[in-house]
């Protein structure tokens, strides 16, 4: 059996690798962007010195050979679903018996006038980082337009060349979106530490170009001109479902799949960020655009095409990301701001002293636990998952918090001044945290 | 595939203006006289300090404003290296003492500066901006064979031929005279001046200030302080201090935190004789280091892992943690390495236990002529002890990075690392699911460890090879790693499966 995957991110090479771990089918991965897998999330760390591309692939390329993976390198102009094959850049069919389409996120743009001159792009693929590289050279300010993930990534990156910044959120806070307040403004802050000309509830209007079609400036709606040489175009992604086009899968805002991820074409099969999932499972999202996401996706799916139909069951919600030094993990459900429920509360304490936060979200009446939200503090993911899975009352969890703190030895944890503040508040039975000892079981426990 | 990261130059901003030039010739006027001072023999003053007046304000005017701490720093370096070259050439020119204050004090107020700035914004956090650019640190830069060929070369001489650096040794001797109240110099016969203090000094030297630049890099991280302030006291009480000071006290050298195999010479049988035909002093130490190489080395390799020795206590591994730091991301992280690097450590184990040991029966039973096992000493001594860790290992940090010695060589890493990987409760743990495969925890690996090889199918890592430098941990933007001792058994489970959390389990092989 030939199993053809399109695309060669995450979620394309984890379902190749689970394929061959469960079979000897024959597998080919196709992808126009890059010969090899690299990560994509690390592409920030090439252009900013920290690694070259050969270290951000996470195999050495010896590896897709000695697991007889096949790599091809071209692009995908049309899929025939009656023929069973799909139609190559360069001419050339390829048959297949199951299809993979992992073809990843494009990114948005929303019709700004001039929003196609030189010098105004994304960051997604390897492709826009070169064409980023080369409008580099020789310039003194880029605006960023969006307050998500990419766009910070992409402050960073040029600060890290001297390149001016400023960024324009349409938010109040940076990413209010997803983070509540607090968290929000503690980002938003953080930004503005590293000298970048961050301007809140502020939307961009047009992109303005000489004649060589270059960028020179942009036009906001509090009617202010910046001159820039480059615009970062980051609100969001939407899933790339081209290649669909002219072809019987049916797709909404992504390619719709049912819960083994197939999509209405018997045999084809969508995983990753252009998969849209039918019934979600509770809690989560019909598209997930995030790496976890993607490579859970992978390791189902492969399942399902090795003979043991696996249904797609994500379990609780994770993510992480980096704001420049401070670090993000989120696990279950935490509002955005201003988007709390009735019946849901939270603990919030931050550090007087440094960057960092803790949340946990609960219900309010049984007061299990709903969410935990970290800025700049490490939590040990499978005591978290156990924690939001059994739904253990929060206070019992802060008395437990050892077991979730994964900081470096040696550093300062939180717990006592955390528990201070929260038992001066409550009127209640003060809480007390237990030694690593007492909880070391529920971290190291086989 | 992109090739364009081949070509990629620092700073974007390369074109040079009115200013820059008037700055860059005011520069090699400065330098100019700084040269003179040492050449001319009407007083050296004057050029000395116009000299110095002219490149800093050179480097002043060049400089854009963001750079000028960054170039008139490393104008003091280069200030400071010269002098030091000065000394290698022109030993009785100036007053050694005056020249060495001004070489070494150059260079350490010039490295200050620009360590300073270089890591000072924010509170601590990540900053390996544009290591993969500069010619010093990117692989096969150009300013890095410079430094290796400068740093190997150097240690040719120190080995042998040490006449040809007198003028250093003379340089430093006022230094020990200071520390230790008598002169270092001349001890060794025919003249020969002892160039062992020297080696020393910049040793401790390096340790220091790389040590404290390392501490001001990694601010956030209390392990990273923690560790760093060991080495650097091992370094200078225990490598520096000690053993200097029983020197001045005409007593043999004492290093009481190395041990057999990696001090061999303490159970050759000559080393034997030599600690016991000492006072007290040394018959402590002869069983000192040998409860150091079989009790503490297991004992403490269980509970913490090869790191209580390898990133905190030992000299090579505190060079390689200080002024290795900026090469660190050199080391090879290919499985051919790997298998390359699991030969050779244990081979040179299995010789250095083969020798002592036919060494120490040669003793009792008379096996060999005098000259045979001088000779298995004097090879052993000679490409192990000499070539190996020092020139190799040292010189060649800015080709293949920080750690080849203790990687590829090092017979206590050897041991420490079998039991690491059989007995001990360390481990590095990955946190569940977490990992985005970017790579930084391998690329900052200074034993070229794959770490995120392990981090990213949602295993622990155990591996011989780690020193628990905890940098893996520290690079990780997304808080996958931490070092930690836990419960022997199951280290290498994988994390997630293990309280059923409902994502799939990954297979251990391949």
């Amino acid at each position: 059996m030939h199993i053809l995957i399109i695309g060669n991110g995450v979620a394309g090479i984890t379902a190749a690798r689970y394929i061959r771990k469960r079979s000897s089918h024959a597998i080919t991965v196709v992808s126009a962007e890059s010969k090899h897998f690299f990560s994509r999330t690390a592409l920030m760390y090439v252009y900013m010195g920290h690694m070259r591309f050969e270290d951000i692939k996470p195999y050495e390329d010896w590896f897709w050979e000695k697991n007889r993976i096949d790599l091809l390198q071209a692009y995908v102009e049309k899929i025939n679903t009656e023929k069973r094959t799909v139609s190559l850049n360069t001419g050339n069919e390829l048959p297949y018996d199951r299809l993979i389409i992992a073809t990843g996120s494009a990114s948005n743009k929303f019709g700004w006038p001039g929003q196609d001159l030189r010098g105004v792009q994304g960051l997604y693929s390897l492709q826009d980082l070169e064409n980023m590289e080369s409008y580099s050279r020789d310039l003194k300010k880029a605006v960023i337009v969006g307050g998500g993930l990419i766009g910070i990534e992409m402050a960073e990156m040029f600060l890290s060349r001297g390149i001016e910044v400023c960024m324009l959120v349409r938010e109040k806070y940076y990413w209010d979106n997803v983070l509540p307040e607090e968290e929000a403004r503690m980002i938003t802050n953080h930004i503005r530490k590293h000298s970048i000309d961050l301007r809140l509830e502020t939307e961009l209007k047009q992109i303005l170009g000489n004649e060589e079609e270059r960028v020179v400036a942009v036009e906001t709606n509090k009617e202010k001109t910046i001159e820039c040489g480059f615009v970062g175009l980051t609100p969001g992604v939407h899933p790339n479902i081209k290649v669909t086009e002219g072809s019987p899968i049916e797709c909404r805002r992504g390619i719709l799949v049912n819960e083994y991820l197939e999509s209405n074409v018997p045999g084809i099969y969508a995983i990753g960020d252009c998969a849209e999932l039918r019934n979600p499972p509770a809690g989560r999202k019909a598209i997930e655009a995030v790496w976890y996401t993607a490579k859970l996706m992978g390791k189902t799916v492969a399942r399902s095409i090795c003979k043991e139909a696996t249904p797609y069951r994500p379990g609780i919600w994770y993510n992480s990301a980096k704001f420049f030094d401070i670090e993000y993990q989120v696990y279950g459900s935490v509002p955005a701001s201003g988007r709390a429920a009735e019946n849901e509360a939270s603990y919030y304490w931050e550090d007087s002293k440094r960057e960092r936060s803790l949340r946990l979200v609960f219900e309010k009446g049984s007061r299990k636990l709903l969410g935990i939200n970290v800025l700049g503090m490490r939590i040990r993911h499978h005591v978290a998952d156990r924690f939001l899975r059994e739904g253990w009352p929060v206070d019992k969890v802060l008395a437990h918090f050892n077991a979730l703190y994964f900081e470096p030895e040696f550093s300062r944890n939180p717990i006592r001044e955390i528990l201070k503040k929260l038992n001066s508040e409550n009127a209640g039975k003060a809480i007390k945290a237990l030694g690593f000892k007492e909880v070391k079981h529920l971290v190291f426990e086989n | 595939m992109s090739t364009l990261y081949e070509n990629i130059s620092l700073t974007p901003h390369n074109r040079m203006g009115k200013k820059e030039r008037t700055g860059l010739t005011l520069m090699a006027l400065g330098l100019l006289a700084f040269l003179l001072s040492f050449i001319t023999f009407a007083g050296p003053a004057m050029p000395f300090l116009s000299g110095i007046f002219f490149s800093v304000a050179g480097g002043l005017v060049y400089s854009r404003k963001e750079k000028r701490w960054s170039l008139s720093s490393l104008l003091l370096i280069f200030l400071g290296l010269i002098s030091f070259l000065f000394l290698l050439a022109r030993p009785s020119a100036l007053s050694p003492l005056l020249i060495s204050l001004f070489s070494f004090g150059f260079f350490l107020a010039g490295a200050s500066i620009y360590i300073f700035f270089r890591f000072r914004k924010g509170e601590g956090g990540i900053r390996n901006n544009g290591i993969t650019f500069s010619p010093l640190t990117r692989k096969n830069g150009a300013l890095a064979w410079v430094l290796a060929v400068v740093i190997t070369g150097f240690y040719v001489m120190l080995y042998w031929f040490p006449e040809e650096i007198h003028g250093l040794i003379l340089a430093v001797d006022p230094i020990y005279k200071a520390l230790f109240g008598k002169s270092g110099l001349p001890q060794s016969n025919g003249g020969h001046y002892n160039p062992w203090f020297l080696y020393g000094f910049l040793y401790t030297l390096a340790v220091l200030l790389m040590g404290s630049r390392f501490m001001f890099k990694y601010r956030h991280n209390r392990y990273q302080l923690l560790r760093t302030a060991s080495v650097i006291f091992f370094q200078v009480v225990f490598a520096f201090f000690i053993p200097n000071v029983l020197a001045a006290l005409n007593q043999q050298e004492l290093y009481f935190h190395y041990f057999w195999p990696l001090d061999y010479d303490v159970l050759f049988p000559s080393g034997i004789d030599t600690l016991m035909s000492g006072g007290s002093l040394t018959h402590f130490f002869f069983w000192w280091t040998l409860a150091l190489s079989f009790l503490a080395v297991p004992v403490l390799t269980y509970y913490f892992g090869k790191r209580w020795y390898c990133s905190w206590v030992c000299g090579c591994g505190g060079l390689a943690e200080t002024a290795g730091d900026p090469f660190r991301h050199l080391s090879d992280k290919s499985l051919n390495a790997w298998q390359i690097e699991r030969k050779l450590i244990y081979l040179v184990l299995v010789l250095i236990t083969a020798i002592t040991a036919l060494l120490l029966l040669d003793r009792s039973f008379d096996l060999f002529s005098e000259s045979t096992s001088l000779a298995f000493k004097k090879s052993y001594g000679f490409v192990i002890g000499t070539i190996f860790s020092g020139v190799v290992g040292v010189g060649f940090y800015p080709i293949m990075g920080s750690r080849v010695w203790c990687r590829f060589g090092c017979p206590q890493a050897a041991i420490l690392g079998i039991l690491q990987k059989y007995f001990s409760r360390f481990r590095i743990s990955t946190n569940g699911g977490q990992c985005i495969s970017c790579g930084n925890c391998s690329t900052f690996c200074e034993m070229g460890i794959d770490v995120k090889w392990y981090a990213q199918r949602e295993q622990n890592i155990v591996r011989a090879s780690c020193v628990g430098c905890g940098i893996c941990a520290a690079v990780c933007p997304r808080g996958v790693l931490k070092l930690e001792n836990g419960p022997a058994k199951g280290r290498t489970a994988l994390q997630i499966s293990r309280t059923e959390v409902k994502i799939l389990d990954e297979d251990l092989i391949g």
